[in-house]
């Protein structure tokens, strides 16, 4: 077992976690110039999220995927893999030279996720299946006496699937406080701007038994606090709610029409790449 | 005027008063299993008593999960629990585990090869609830999912016998279940179970029939009457649909002047299909007599009465089996 037994640390070195942020985004640029295009506003929404979890509040070890204990943070979103594998890149879990390969064929860099790629805890993607899958490992970690905690990140479309509530309900009734939901509300899905109002978020997590939490996911502070918090265990399951603008960290493409699959022409990459690196590490 | 006939509540057995029963097979065989076997796990979707898995609950209460009247959330934790180390064995009727259920099943279970065993009950022609509990397609359904086993066992002593052999499984199971009262046609005392084996249980000749489920014992039944009319029957039960023993159905079928399958299911896409694929594969030319149930949906009524009214009893198997091609 090499995971370490006094994470995650009390405090948070906001600007190391900011650095990975810009770093997982800049990884995303370089996959998202092979296909072209790509669901590279919603990986940058996610950043500041996954770049707190992987290299601050998850207990995990990149050289050993498999440890019983380890936290599990689960993709629910598939198409979000764009995300992930800057995530898992800047671990090294993999090179970095291998991100230009991403949705090329044979390459272990899927534009949906499959966990046939190291450091993927189940396939996402058939949305609605994050969260059950989540409440199982949450039991059956439980059951083996395991500290293992298990992050699910769903998004805000995916609350319109009923198993995503059949999950919540049952996380409740279980109690299981070592489960986190969280919650990426980004505004968009398929058919565009969201289709089917979902408001109020938070309250239904709430009103389904979770300790709820609504944040700027955007804001590293507090996403790494909101995190944090969860830490507290009361016989309940948490849900943080982030409210995520897609492209974030590029001005160009969260101004662009909130699309589901970012269209980018081929001669912009150079100029959103620059823009990225002036707007540079945020953590305010 | 002749005797009214009620449809009666879930529960009913299946015992048809000819051989002796056993109660509850399934649980029980779940908690001896789980006694030697900490890994595993019961669940459900608020049918516990109604699958028989009460003996496992009661036997490791904190190994059993009851996830209220929610199917996907059923499959999905199992998918969770399995990606933890854990074996669950995850009751519901066939009808949710298959038609409500199925992308979960296929995704987050079968994809990935998981150990999660499904054990779903009510099939075919087991209750008189019609379409909404019939599983009539279940296991032409689950048998399209790649890499899941797909059993429908015939009696008590196989039911066990799977099992057994589904923990040991590497991958994931769909499994027919008989519940309450069940038959023992097959002799506990040195049964075994493999997966994706046929078993021959009787040498065939004019005819042979190719049975599964709890049809094998009609198939028996009906062979010897058959015998008694002078026309010598084999019986070959095949308990798995997926793997499937095309092996077997070919050597057996070459050894009989004409076919017969038996099936508690609709005959497209269940066992007749896979009969008749595995014949033509290696040229083997017979006719192929199909007992098993038509492609529609099922009204409710007494199980007797549309056993009968959908012709999957032992004198449909011999009334098939009588009629040359």
């Amino acid at each position: 077992m090499t995971l370490p037994a006094n994470h995650p640390p009390e405090s948070a070195d906001l600007a190391a976690l900011a650095a990975r942020a810009l770093s997982m985004r800049q990884h995303m640029l370089t996959m998202a110039r092979g296909p072209g295009q790509g669901y590279v506003g919603q990986g940058l929404g996610v950043a500041d999220v996954l770049a707190a979890l992987y290299f601050h509040e998850l207990r995990w070890d990149p050289a050993d995927l498999a440890a019983p204990d380890r936290d599990r943070f689960l993709l629910s979103t598939g198409h979000y893999s764009i995300a992930l594998w800057a995530a898992l890149a800047e671990a090294g879990v993999f090179p970095l030279s291998e991100l230009s390969t991403y949705g090329a064929d044979d390459s272990r860099l899927d534009m949906s996720t499959l966990d046939t790629t190291p450091g993927v805890e189940m396939i996402g993607g058939s949305l609605g299946h994050g969260l059950g899958q989540a409440v199982g490992m949450a039991l059956g970690l439980r059951l083996a006496a395991s500290p293992g905690r298990v992050f699910c990140e769903l998004s805000d479309g995916e609350m319109q699937e009923g198993s995503t509530w059949e999950a919540a309900m049952s996380a409740a009734h279980f109690g299981l406080d070592r489960l986190v939901a969280l919650i990426d509300c980004n505004g968009i899905q398929a058919d565009g701007a969201i289709v089917l109002d979902m408001e109020p978020v938070a309250d239904k997590w709430r009103a389904f038994g979770f300790e709820t939490e609504e944040i700027d996911g955007n804001d590293l502070a507090a996403v790494v606090a909101a995190l944090a918090a969860t830490r507290q265990r009361a016989g309940k399951p948490h849900a943080i709610v982030l409210r995520t603008r897609p492209g974030f960290g590029i001005p160009t493409l969260t101004a662009r029409e909130k699309a589901h699959f970012i269209r980018v022409d081929a001669g912009e990459w150079d100029a959103l790449a620059a823009e990225l690196d002036r707007e540079g590490p945020r953590h305010d | 005027m002749t005797e009214r006939i009620f449809t009666r509540a879930m529960g009913i057995d299946e015992a048809s008063g000819a051989r002796r029963t056993v109660e509850a097979p399934f649980g029980h065989a779940l908690a001896a299993l789980g006694a030697e076997r900490p890994e595993i796990v019961g669940m459900t979707a608020d049918l516990g008593k109604y699958t028989d898995i009460l003996p496992f609950r009661d036997a490791f209460p904190s190994r059993f999960f009851n996830m209220g009247m929610a199917e996907q959330n059923l499959v999905a934790a199992a998918a969770g629990l399995a990606r933890t180390g854990f074996i669950p064995f995850a009751t519901t009727y066939g009808v949710f585990a298959s038609r409500r259920a199925y992308d979960f099943v296929a995704i987050a279970v079968a994809h990935s090869n998981l150990p999660v065993k499904i054990v779903a009950g009510l099939p075919g022609l087991t209750t008189g609830y019609g379409g909404t509990h019939q599983a009539i397609e279940d296991t032409g359904l689950m048998s399209l999912i790649p890499g899941l086993t797909v059993i429908d066992p015939c009696d008590a002593t196989e039911i066990a016998a799977a099992v057994r052999a589904a923990a040991e499984h590497p991958g994931p199971v769909y499994m027919r279940l008989l519940r309450g009262k069940v038959p023992v046609v097959f002799e506990p005392e040195g049964f075994r179970f493999e997966i994706g084996k046929a078993r021959l249980l009787r040498e065939g000749g004019d005819v042979g029939i190719i049975a599964t489920g709890f049809m094998t014992e009609r198939a028996l039944d009906a062979a010897d009457r058959l015998a008694a009319l002078g026309l010598a029957a084999g019986v070959l039960h095949v308990p798995c649909l997926k793997p499937f023993d095309a092996e077997a159905v070919q050597d057996f079928a070459l050894r009989c002047d004409r076919i017969v399958t038996a099936e508690n299911h609709v005959v497209r896409g269940g066992l007749a299909s896979l009969v008749v694929e595995a014949l033509h594969e290696r040229g083997i030319l017979r006719a192929v007599r199909r007992v098993g149930l038509p492609d529609r949906f099922i009204e409710c009524g007494a199980v007797p009465t549309l056993q009968k009214r959908y012709r999957i009893t032992v004198d449909d198997i011999v009334a098939s089996a009588e009629e040359r091609a």
